[in-house]
């Protein structure tokens, strides 16, 4: 099997340095939207200012390179074993490198590893196999703010009134926006899972924000609430860092799983602005990256 | 126009900054996190451990760069590490909220003038503002390489035992930028945003 490993750490370089463009795209809009000389403006163009800088440089757009998250869909014939060992090699060269910060720590000494090597969890690595012969690994760099943010609803929700249904999901999602205010790093994305058993949920939330900020739900239904959602938490006024404004979410994204009768989770996955997303296909001799 | 402030910061200066204020930061001050504040307390503050290792040292080190003086609520990426020729890379804030159990002691034991994060703090920080007097100074989540350009030197490194993001770095800022959200008046922009979204959060989900 093809050794990936300097092809991973190019991945880690990319998706810590180099903000996706959808990414920029729905910063930049949410610029205009503020009103000139506000601290919500000044965060913003500071951000995007610092985005410039770090693609230009190669280095990462924040400090907090989070826990790097992959996804790695494979063709019958590679090997997980070796990816997850190769993907460990990248890391780890990826820390001396400084594109990534030392964030393995032990739960109870606190003792840091220093190369981002923990456990079999840490870095965290969700392999399928696949139809078809390529190979796809992505990566989600998920900063410990946003993380902590990040939250789970048991429907029906007395305290906020929310039933088993849409209604109840949007209530619970925006009470969860407003939870975080600006301690996730707003303006943030959403990735939010229904159902799922409460482990399902939450790797499900995190699976929603692979998708592209400007796509559209193939299902109505969740397109309508995803929209709905992100103008509402809007309206909240909690804006960019928490400063008041009008940017407060910059995507939703819904998804579903299948729930046993007696359970209705809501997760919601938030995701700050440097939403480090990259995405590596690997096609028989072709490594390319988007 | 942004305001200049200089390290050590005087009182005055202090009072004279409102919630809104644009700052530009410069001098010496150290970076301490969840690892740092919890071993000032427990160790300097509340005393419920015995000094051990290099811990009095590194206070007597600490006490008159703290003096009047700030500490910055972030983890950094630091290149360097085998030579010692340290070098910030990136240097964002980290969330603030995580240390309101032990801040307002630690301004006070330090005199502590500016704390340094994003998302602002809690109450017990808000009445220690007022008090010492200090501000609360929001930097820009994120924003990491463009505060590292802020960074112009490393003067130094305590604690590294506690982890490159947990470690005390000591640094040299010119024109560091961040924005007052918590001031000495005892007004909080965080405690403004949160009641004015609850109140809009009510009227969303009735």
């Amino acid at each position: 099997m093809r050794d990936l490993t300097q092809e991973i750490l190019e991945l880690v370089r990319f998706t810590s340095t180099s903000l996706p463009p959808d990414v920029e795209k729905a910063l930049r809009q949410s610029v205009e939207k503020e009103d000139p000389g506000s601290a919500a403006r000044g965060a913003l163009e500071t951000i995007l200012a610092n985005v410039e800088m770090t693609r230009r440089n190669s280095t990462p757009i924040c400090q907090d390179t989070g826990t790097p998250i992959f996804f790695v869909s494979y063709p019958e014939g590679w090997s997980p074993r070796q990816l997850r060992r190769q993907i460990q090699a990248a890391v780890a060269e990826a820390t001396q490198k400084t594109y990534l910060r030392p964030n393995a720590v032990d739960a109870l000494s606190g003792k840091n590893t220093g190369n981002n090597l923990g456990d079999q969890h840490f870095p965290t690595v969700h392999f399928q196999e696949v139809d078809g012969n390529e190979l796809t690994i992505e990566l989600i760099l998920k900063g410990g703010g946003c993380e902590n943010v990040s939250t789970q609803y048991s429907l029906p929700d007395t305290r906020l009134k929310a039933g088993r249904d849409l209604e109840g999901v949007r209530k619970v999602v925006l009470d969860a926006v407003h939870q975080a205010q600006g301690e996730g790093c707003a303006p943030g994305f959403l990735g939010v899972s229904i159902g799922g058993d409460r482990g399902t949920s939450y790797v499900a939330s995190k699976e929603a924000l692979l998708r592209k900020v400007d796509d559209t739900n193939p299902d109505a239904e969740l397109a309508a609430l995803e929209q709905r959602i992100t103008e509402e938490a809007n309206q909240l006024g909690i804006g960019p860092m928490g400063f008041g404004g009008r940017s407060t979410v910059l995507g939703t994204k819904i998804t579903s799983t299948y729930r046993l009768p007696a359970s209705f989770f809501v997760t919601v996955a938030y995701m700050c602005w440097a939403y480090r997303r990259r995405k590596m296909m690997v096609r028989d001799d072709q490594v390319s990256y988007e | 126009m942004p305001k200049n402030l200089t390290i050590p910061i005087s009182d005055n200066a202090i009072r004279n900054l409102r919630v809104g204020d644009s700052v530009l930061l410069s001098g010496v001050m150290v970076t301490g996190r969840d690892a740092v504040h919890k071993w000032m307390a427990d160790t300097f503050i509340k005393k419920t451990r015995q000094p051990s290792g290099d811990d009095l040292q590194v206070y007597q080190a600490l006490r008159p760069v703290l003096d009047g003086g700030a500490i910055y609520h972030c983890g950094p990426v630091v290149a360097g590490l085998d030579t010692r020729q340290y070098r910030f890379v990136a240097a964002g804030p980290t969330t603030s909220i995580r240390e309101e159990p032990y801040q307002g002691d630690v301004m006070h034991h330090f005199n502590l003038k500016a704390v340094i994060g994003k998302g602002g703090m809690g109450t017990r920080t808000l009445q220690a503002c007022q008090e010492v007097p200090g501000v609360y100074l929001h930097a820009i989540g994120g924003a990491a390489a463009l505060i590292a350009g802020a960074v112009q030197q490393v003067l130094g490194v305590y604690k590294l035992e506690f982890g490159v993001p947990e470690a005390i770095w000591v640094i040299k800022v010119a024109d560091f930028p961040a924005v007052v959200t918590m001031d000495a008046q005892g007004n909080s922009l965080h405690e403004v945003v949160r009641q004015e979204s609850k109140r809009i959060l009510e009227r969303l989900i009735a």
